[in-house]
């Protein structure tokens, strides 16, 4: 599949896993990575430019810190603009189509917090039940989110492996010899899953 | 030098007291020169001994600038958007007042010619009172208001082919040779040429008035107001309405009309605005001086005698046409208040029935006992004008308070903008403005600057942005926005705190050289002010941080949170301005401004301050090891 990668971080601090793992996504060969922070400062988005991206790609990622359950406001501006009527949803103009959603995200709160007595009260995926749904309007199937928890306190070996387990999450998709099917069945996917789930 | 120095300060002193006192009163400038005229002439018997004569030659001028500058005014695309009014109203409103005066004197055994020129002059309005009174009660944009415009201007434009009917008519009056002194000028170049030759050279003049004012005397002014020379543009400007008047007077047309002529061929020349200024004093003293010569001429035992038929005959007049224009505001869907408005403040006769009435006595159509009547009529109508107004604020009132008019109320037209000085700074204002549909009037002081700027399609105007005349005539007192982008500081602080005087409502975006000059603008009433070079410094800041690999959302939030500090500390540093010092010896000011500098210089050389500290503050995770999220079970 040819791959995508829409990056939204406004705050991108050398110490930020998810700085690394854009990193790690910007130099793979076959996938797009975009930085829409650095392309938008000002919050101008280039609408025929990314709608166009999206027509030349089969597998699209948002990757980005969860703030307050949501994206960061430049993806919420993204999705706004780009996913115009007429070219995403409406009668007849469902231009995405048979593409897949993926997120790719990080959060401060822990397992335990995201989950039904934690801190937050629900799984992480019943948060993502907005961009699930989008997809599904847009006729795109959305792939269970790659999730990494307690993102700002995590050891340095787990991170490192959560990076290592990001680029081959990415390989496989591009090269498909990723098990959609069975990853399906989850709600979300580990690093741990990522070898599991990919069949070379 | 005696006499002449005696008639000047008769004159001019009758003038300014009676004008004073008629202001005050709230009859109008008009009324006060007449007054004026009256003292000079009847009362103290200054007037008629030898001056007068050359005087009211000269003082015939004001007509001819007069309609140069209703000439001026005549905007094509205005006079489209007024073409209903202007043909239907104006039209019907002239010739049906004519007929009924004409017929009334016919009635009343006046001769038609008379009983016509009655009508003429009882078509007319004064334009001067019935405007300057819109103007002043604000309501020259309301419905009634426009509708009062347009017949004005009609009843302006119905005067041209009124002066070239007059001597036409006094002609079958009298036989065939008339022996008015019009006619003697007419016969200086004519005499002896055929009648094709002298129709031929009609033309021509008229040919060369118009080709002169499109194609030579745009350069010429250009060329003028490049050297700099005011009081030369002023000279020019004199120069060519008295040549307007001569080459009509030569072949025979009327100068006002000549006048006109050019004065609508100028009307969309870059240098409107700047002819109007010039020749405005003149026209409104000469004028003055018009009213005064005919006051003179007033005999106080014609008013004594006949007072009974000058108020009879004003009443009537009255009347009968406010009878004519209440049907025609009703057909025309000018109704409730603004019907009123309308037949109420066009009740009056004008200034050109003067005019009229003038010339029908040089062409022995009238008497002098006649006209004197009649110019009694016309003045006493003109008296009568502000208690018509106030009359009609009455009928407002009342018609108001039963609550029907809010269906027709008065919409007030889009407010203006003027943007001062259209160099590169205020050129890119004027673009963005344009953009989303506005459409500022432009002044800027370079005409060059000016002649540039129209080729791409701005209108502009070339005149000093800092004269409060020029100010005034691009509308400022009505004006809801006002930029003012001119180099010289000075002056733009002028133009600020001029504007603020006059306009307390408008708002104004005034350009600063540096932050001494922002002050100075704040002070004089800016309600914004931008240093000129600061916004686009910060850019340039941005790049740099950007070539130096900074991440560009990264700079985004720092050139936002530099630009907040700064200008905070602009505010903060305002109270230790003190002009009578130069800042860098300004003891506080120069500890103030260091210590807005030090928390940005401090954030350069990496140590943390304040800068820093609100460009990290967003997005922050919390730095504590242990989850900070409360767990509503407690395990």
């Amino acid at each position: 599949m040819r791959v995508l990668v829409l990056f939204a971080h406004p705050a991108q601090r050398k110490t930020s896993i998810n700085l690394a793992m854009a990193d790690a996504a910007r130099r793979m060969d076959g996938v797009t990575f975009v930085d829409l922070y650095a392309d938008y400062p000002r919050f101008s988005i280039d609408i025929d430019r990314e709608q166009e991206r999206l027509l030349a790609h089969d597998l699209i990622v948002f990757q980005f810190p969860v703030f307050w359950y949501a994206t960061p406001a430049l993806l919420k501006q993204w999705q706004d603009l780009v996913l115009e009527y007429g070219f995403a949803y409406g009668p007849g103009s469902k231009k995405l189509a048979g593409k897949r959603l993926l997120a790719s995200i990080t959060t401060g709160g822990s397992e335990r917090d995201y989950a039904v007595g934690g801190g937050n009260n629900h799984p992480i995926e019943q948060f993502l039940l907005p961009l699930r749904q989008t997809a599904f309007l847009c006729g795109m199937e959305f792939l269970p989110p790659f999730v990494l928890h307690s993102a700002n306190h995590i050891e340095t070996a787990a991170s490192q492996a959560h990076i290592e387990a990001y680029a081959n999450l990415l390989a496989a998709l591009r090269d498909d010899v990723f098990d959609l099917d069975s990853a399906q069945q989850s709600s979300m996917l580990t690093r741990d899953d990522v070898a599991r789930l990919t069949r070379r | 030098m005696d006499g002449l120095a005696f008639y000047a300060f008769a004159y001019l002193a009758a003038a300014v007291l009676a004008v004073i006192v008629s202001q005050r009163l709230g009859l109008g400038s008009v009324v006060g020169y007449i007054a004026a005229g009256v003292l000079i002439g009847p009362v103290l018997q200054i007037s008629g001994a030898a001056g007068s004569g050359y005087l009211e030659q000269f003082s015939e001028f004001g007509i001819v600038m007069m309609l140069f500058l209703i000439g001026l005014e005549i905007d094509p695309q205005m006079v489209w958007r007024l073409r209903a009014k202007l043909v239907g109203l104006g039209g019907l409103q002239v010739v049906l007042t004519v007929g009924l005066v004409t017929a009334i004197g016919i009635f009343l055994g006046f001769a038609w010619q008379q009983s016509l020129l009655f009508g003429f002059v009882g078509a007319l309005s004064s334009t001067a009172i019935v405007l300057q009174t819109l103007e002043e009660k604000g309501l020259l944009e309301s419905d009634g208001g426009r509708a009062s415009f347009a017949v004005l201007l009609f009843q302006d434009l119905a005067v041209i082919p009124m002066l070239a009917l007059i001597p036409l008519i006094a002609g079958g009056a009298e036989g065939a040779a008339a022996g008015g002194h019009g006619a003697a000028h007419g016969a200086g170049l004519l005499q002896g040429l055929p009648g094709w030759a002298s129709a031929i050279l009609t033309l021509a003049a008229v040919g060369v008035v118009v080709a002169g004012g499109h194609f030579l005397s745009r350069p010429i002014f250009r060329m003028i107001a490049l050297m700099g020379l005011r009081e030369v543009f002023t000279a020019a400007a004199l120069l060519v309405v008295v040549a307007i008047a001569l080459l009509m007077s030569a072949v025979g047309l009327s100068p006002a009309l000549g006048a006109f002529l050019a004065g609508v061929v100028l009307a969309n020349s870059e240098f409107k605005h700047e002819l109007q200024n010039d020749i405005e004093p003149f026209k409104g003293l000469l004028l003055g001086l018009f009213f005064m010569t005919i006051g003179a001429k007033i005999d106080p035992a014609i008013l004594r005698d006949n007072w009974l038929i000058v108020l009879a005959a004003t009443l009537a007049l009255v009347v009968l046409k406010a009878a004519v224009l209440v049907p025609l505001a009703w057909i025309f869907k000018v109704r409730a208040t603004a019907g009123w408005l309308f037949a109420l403040g066009l009740a009056q006769a004008g200034e050109f029935g003067f005019v009229l009435l003038s010339i029908g006595r040089d062409r022995a159509l009238l008497s002098d006992g006649t006209v004197s009547v009649a110019i009694l009529v016309i003045t006493a109508g003109m008296i009568l004008t502000p208690a018509l107004f106030a009359l009609y604020d009455r009928i407002a009132v009342l018609i108001d308070s039963r609550g029907q008019t809010r269906a027709d109320a008065d919409e007030p037209e889009e407010g203006t903008i003027i943007i001062a000085g259209v160099g590169r700074f205020g050129q890119i204002v004027n673009r963005m403005l344009l953009a989303n549909g506005h459409r500022p009037v432009i002044l800027d002081y370079r005409a060059d600057v000016v002649d540039d700027v129209r080729k791409f399609g701005v209108t502009s105007f070339f005149g000093d942005a800092s004269r409060p005349d020029l100010l005034a005539s691009a509308g400022l007192a009505k004006a809801h926005l006002l930029v003012v982008a001119i180099d010289d500081r000075d002056r733009a602080a002028e133009i600020v705190a001029h504007a603020r005087r006059s306009n307390p409502d408008i708002r104004i975006i005034a350009r600063a050289y540096d932050r001494l000059h922002y002050y100075a603008l704040v002070e004089a009433g800016a309600d914004h002010v931008v240093r000129e070079l600061f916004g686009s410094s910060v850019e340039v800041g941005g790049l740099a941080l950007r070539a130096l690999g900074m991440h560009p959302y990264e700079v985004e939030k720092r050139k936002t949170v530099f630009t907040d500090e700064d200008v905070a500390g602009l505010a903060r540093l305002a109270p230790l301005i003190d002009r009578e010092i130069r800042a860098p010896n300004n003891a506080q000011y120069v500890a103030g401004f260091r210590e807005i500098s030090k928390v940005i210089e401090d954030a350069m050389r990496g140590e943390r301050g304040a800068y820093d500290d609100r460009v990290r503050r967003g997005w922050s995770p919390p730095s504590s090891g242990e989850s900070h999220v409360p767990h509503k079970t407690d395990s």
